[in-house]
């Protein structure tokens, strides 16, 4: 009998120590929970006071008057926020055109062409890119590549502009591109190149008509956050892209001159007006915060049904 | 495409067309594919160059210990050295890794290791709007945080320009790069290692505190790391939440300087052009330090495999 | 076994931090006493808008600072300032100097443009605001018991980068090049090359000074064309890096990477600006709610004597008395 009470209450002492550990497991979840949530609450937060200081802009100038006006001219109460929309669509265009070729082919080069003494050069190199502050990188832009962008002999062309930035900006954007772009052809597998290796491709081939296509929604993944990354720069811009309140326009008959014209980005804008910004104009900044957090949203739910439509 | 031409072409045909000279140019595509891939990898490597030495050669004259002892004195002629931006970027780092790191390895255990099992259908969409937040958040440009640093924490919150604003908005800034990277670290630990813990009889709970986090540390640690590199080198967040003042920080309430924006403030408003490189001298080879101690801890980390 | 492996990596990351906290801790103690006799300057160089409470921040004596030797103040021991970016540097200089004669004030310089100074003051936000230009009459209207005190004046030269040929313009002429009815250097008796405008951003109170003065209160506006940069110093190194520039900069800002240009014959030079010969000259204020009392009325009579006014000439403004 003694026996069989002892074994009780060492079950009932178990069973106790049980019940408090899954109780602290139970407590821990959905802790865990509420600290998973924090990041969509933040995201809330960001879209309640974003759009919470830019609404008198909204509401005293109009949806339609701000997204389509031509002028900026705070001291008249003129705002408009076409030139600065138009400024940082072209610059990520042209940090796209000059930055995707080069990251893309970084990334092949590291992960398919590399011999692994270069390798173990070239990937840091790249990733310290990434650690540079943009402060430096508008610097370098400023003091280096305006004067040099200023040698191309077109009328007009002050150096601060489109193309200035656009560099400094493909050079940002590229360790981004290049490290998920890399990670993705590492991971197609081996069967699929040797399968086209064995059917005679040479490597060039296999690279191109196999192993990219097959890593096709990874470097997709990398483009996209590189456009994200690309409107959202701020520092390096405002001092290499002159930060003029036009419209971007060729210089000459050459389309292309459109990139040398000087411009303004929403991030500029905001970054160089927020000091000094009340009233009216203090909301219309944030209204430029909400224009463009839009513009990225946009960016990024485009880019989540581009790639979960491929995977289907 | 090239591959599938090969088979295709009828076998007479195959043998009689000059198959070498099909081979020739293939291999001629690629070694002209191969160049550019090079060229690509030199410009990448050449621009770090470029941007690294220009900095260092025009920053390397005002380095001395005595730079980084003494404090900015302010004046158009940027007297001074940067000793108290050193300070203020350490404790913003540490500030918003403070905020950053429970919540975020937190997040990430939930997504990784809690998430999947979950069956109500409340809880289900919670972590679906979880997920997006991430990914939401991940996204956002430096300077939303900033404007929305300044407009909650600075002042809705009447906290001022201070470290407290700036270590709230950098905690933001950072923590989907910290749930980012330990998700993935904590995907990289066998499940051979949970399945002998709940084995054992230990509950989820205790696996993952015991077995898990431990085995998946060095990861996190890479991810804060990262953050701290990510802190420094930032400069729109700060720059509408800290304030510019120079002066050394006594509490959570004062104002500061990081280095990147000491960089900025140097180059724009005085004439110290070679303090203001040599600052980002400074802040460039920390960050090489810091990639240099990521680099030995992932190797670390992948020698234990 | 695991954690065995991963305590190596572990440990030198936290030698690597004590080492950083120790670095830190030595490089706070090793804050210098500065050159003025006193204890280390109190001002502080914030730019942005000044923080939306009334209430002073706290100054809890943490290490770097040495006990001062108290002398008696007046009334209250703290003024903030704000404000004005070119008024930053001189207020900086001139909070210092008064601290070290009373070191127990702690006087706290920020920036914000001089529309925020002019709001901030008479909004009771701040102290003292700081504007470096004149006092609209809106402004006044809307804050009618604003004092304002001239502590200075500033000129704003014309200036160009170092090759162009051109020595000297008309304020009419200047007025035409910033509007961009005038676009080439040989319209003005230069060469055949398109002229850069530089300027600065709609909030400068340097920007809001010139385009009173030179383009006039109903004038034209700044060609928008214009190379826009969010600072003196970014304007100056934009001139002097960018061949056939043209821009306006405080005096206190020259120096030799920029060429100045004469207007209607007169050098921008601190001597004619005083005299009334250079007509581009704006005033640097301070400003204050109601009438200064206490230690806020010290540190302006301080800045109008003798000593401030000495300070005044030494950062390169002209004195008003």
């Amino acid at each position: 009998m003694r026996k069989a009470n002892l074994t009780f209450h060492a079950l009932r002492e178990c069973n106790k120590a049980m019940q408090t550990r899954y109780a602290v497991d139970r407590f821990v979840k959905y802790l865990l929970l509420l600290s998973a949530l924090v990041s969509i609450f933040v995201v809330f937060l960001i879209g309640l006071f974003t759009l919470r200081e830019g609404w008198v802009a909204f509401r005293e100038i109009g949806l339609r008057a701000l997204l389509t006006g031509r002028v900026w001219r705070p001291g008249r109460d003129e705002f408009g926020l076409l030139a600065m929309i138009a400024g940082s669509v072209l610059v990520t265009i042209g940090a796209m055109l000059l930055g995707v070729p080069l990251a893309l082919g970084c990334a092949v080069f590291l992960a398919e062409v590399a011999p692994p003494g270069v390798r173990a050069i070239v990937r840091p190199a790249v990733e310290l890119l990434a650690g540079i502050p943009s402060v430096v990188y508008g610097l370098f832009g400023m003091v280096v590549l305006v004067p040099l962008v200023r040698c191309i002999p077109v009328p007009g062309n002050t150096g601060y502009g489109l193309l200035s930035a656009s560099i400094v900006l493909a050079v940002m954007i590229l360790p981004t591109i290049t490290n998920i772009a890399e990670d993705a052809i590492r991971a197609v597998p081996r069967a699929y190149r040797e399968g086209a290796l064995a059917l005679g491709a040479t490597r060039w081939q296999t690279i191109v008509s196999v192993t990219l296509p097959a890593a096709r929604s990874g470097i997709v993944a990398a483009i996209i956050l590189g456009v994200g990354r690309a409107l959202g720069e701020t520092m390096a811009m405002i001092m290499v892209i002159g930060n003029s309140v036009i419209v971007p326009r060729p210089l000459n008959d050459n389309p292309l001159t459109i990139f040398l014209s000087q411009a303004r980005t929403l991030t500029g804008n905001i970054a160089v007006e927020i000091n000094y910004a009340t009233g009216l104009h203090e909301s219309a900044i944030f209204a430029t915060g909400a224009v463009l957090f839009v513009l990225i949203m946009i960016v990024n739910s485009a880019a989540h049904i581009l790639i979960q439509g491929k995977a289907k | 495409m090239s591959a599938h031409s090969i088979t295709s072409r009828p076998c007479a045909e195959r043998a009689a067309s000059p198959l070498r000279s099909n081979l020739a140019s293939r291999h001629l595509t690629q070694k002209v594919a191969f160049a550019l891939l090079w060229l690509a990898g030199l410009v990448a490597v050449g621009a770090l160059l470029a941007v690294v030495g220009y900095v260092v050669s025009h920053g390397a004259q005002v380095l001395s210990l005595d730079f980084l002892l003494t404090a900015p004195r302010g004046g158009l002629s940027g007297e001074g050295g940067v000793s108290t931006t050193i300070v203020t970027t350490f404790y913003l780092a540490l500030l918003t890794i403070a905020i950053a790191a429970p919540l975020g390895v937190g997040a990430a255990v939930y997504l990784v290791e809690y998430a999947d099992e979950i069956q109500g259908r409340v809880i289900r969409l919670l972590v679906g709007l979880a997920r997006f937040g991430v990914e939401t958040l991940a996204g956002v440009p430096s300077i939303i945080f900033g404007l929305f640093g300044y407009a909650l924490f600075v002042a809705a919150m009447h906290f001022g320009f201070s470290l407290l604003s700036a270590g709230l908005a950098g905690a933001c800034l950072i923590l989907p790069l910290i749930i980012r990277a330990t998700e993935e670290a904590l995907r990289t630990v066998p499940r051979s290692y949970r399945e002998g813990s709940l084995a054992l009889g230990t509950t989820k709970w205790q696996t993952v505190w015991g077995v898990v986090l431990p085995a998946a540390l060095p990861g996190i640690i890479t991810s804060i790391v990262l953050s701290v590199g990510r802190v420094a080198s930032e400069t729109a967040v700060f720059y509408v939440t800290l304030g510019g003042s120079y002066r050394m920080p006594t509490s959570l309430l004062s104002g500061g300087r990081t280095m990147a924006l000491h960089v900025y403030y140097l180059a724009m408003e005085t004439r110290a052009f070679d303090k203001a490189m040599g600052t980002g001298a400074i802040l460039i080879l920390s960050i090489i330090l810091i990639n240099a101690i990521i680099n030995y801890l992932s190797r670390r980390l992948t020698m234990r495999e | 076994m695991y954690l065995e492996r991963n305590s190596k990596s572990l440990l030198i990351l936290t030698g690597l931090l004590v080492l950083a906290m120790l670095a830190t801790v030595v490089g706070c103690q090793s804050t210098p006493t500065p050159q003025i006799p006193g204890p280390a300057p109190t001002s502080t160089l914030t730019v942005g808008q000044p923080a939306p409470t009334a209430e002073p921040t706290e100054e809890t004596e943490f290490e770097s600072t040495p006990d001062p030797t108290p002398t008696p103040a007046p009334d209250g021991t703290q003024i903030t300032e704000a404000g004005s970016t070119t008024v930053q540097p001189l207020a900086e200089k001139l909070a210092e100097a008064f601290s070290a004669q009373h070191p127990d004030v702690e006087i706290t310089v920020q920036g914000g443009g001089s529309s925020v100074g002019v709001k901030s003051a008479g909004e009771g936000t701040v102290d003292v605001g700081a504007a470096s230009r004149e006092i609209k009459e809106s402004e006044l209207q809307e804050f009618p018991d604003l004092q304002i005190f001239t502590i200075a004046r500033d000129g704003i030269a014309i200036v160009a980068h170092p090759d162009v040929p051109v020595d000297g313009l008309t304020k009419e002429l200047v007025k035409d090049i910033f509007a961009g009815e005038i676009t080439n250097w040989n319209e003005v008796g230069g060469p055949d090359k398109l002229i850069v405008v530089v300027s600065r951003e709609e909030g400068s109170g340097t920007r809001a000074a010139f385009e009173e003065m030179v383009m006039g209160k109903e004038g034209p506006p700044i060609v928008d064309t214009a190379i826009l940069q969010p600072s003196n110093g970014a304007v100056r190194t934009t001139v002097s890096t960018t061949p056939d520039s043209i821009a306006f900069l405080s005096f206190g800002y020259l120096d030799e990477s920029v060429k100045t240009l004469t207007i209607d014959g007169v050098e921008p030079t601190e001597a004619n600006a005083a005299s009334g010969d250079y007509p581009i000259v704006r005033p640097l204020n301070l400003l204050t709610n109601g009438e200064p009392t206490g230690v806020v009325e010290a540190w302006l009579d301080f800045i109008l004597s003798a000593e401030g006014q000495a300070i005044v000439v030494e950062e390169g403004y002209i004195a008003v008395k």
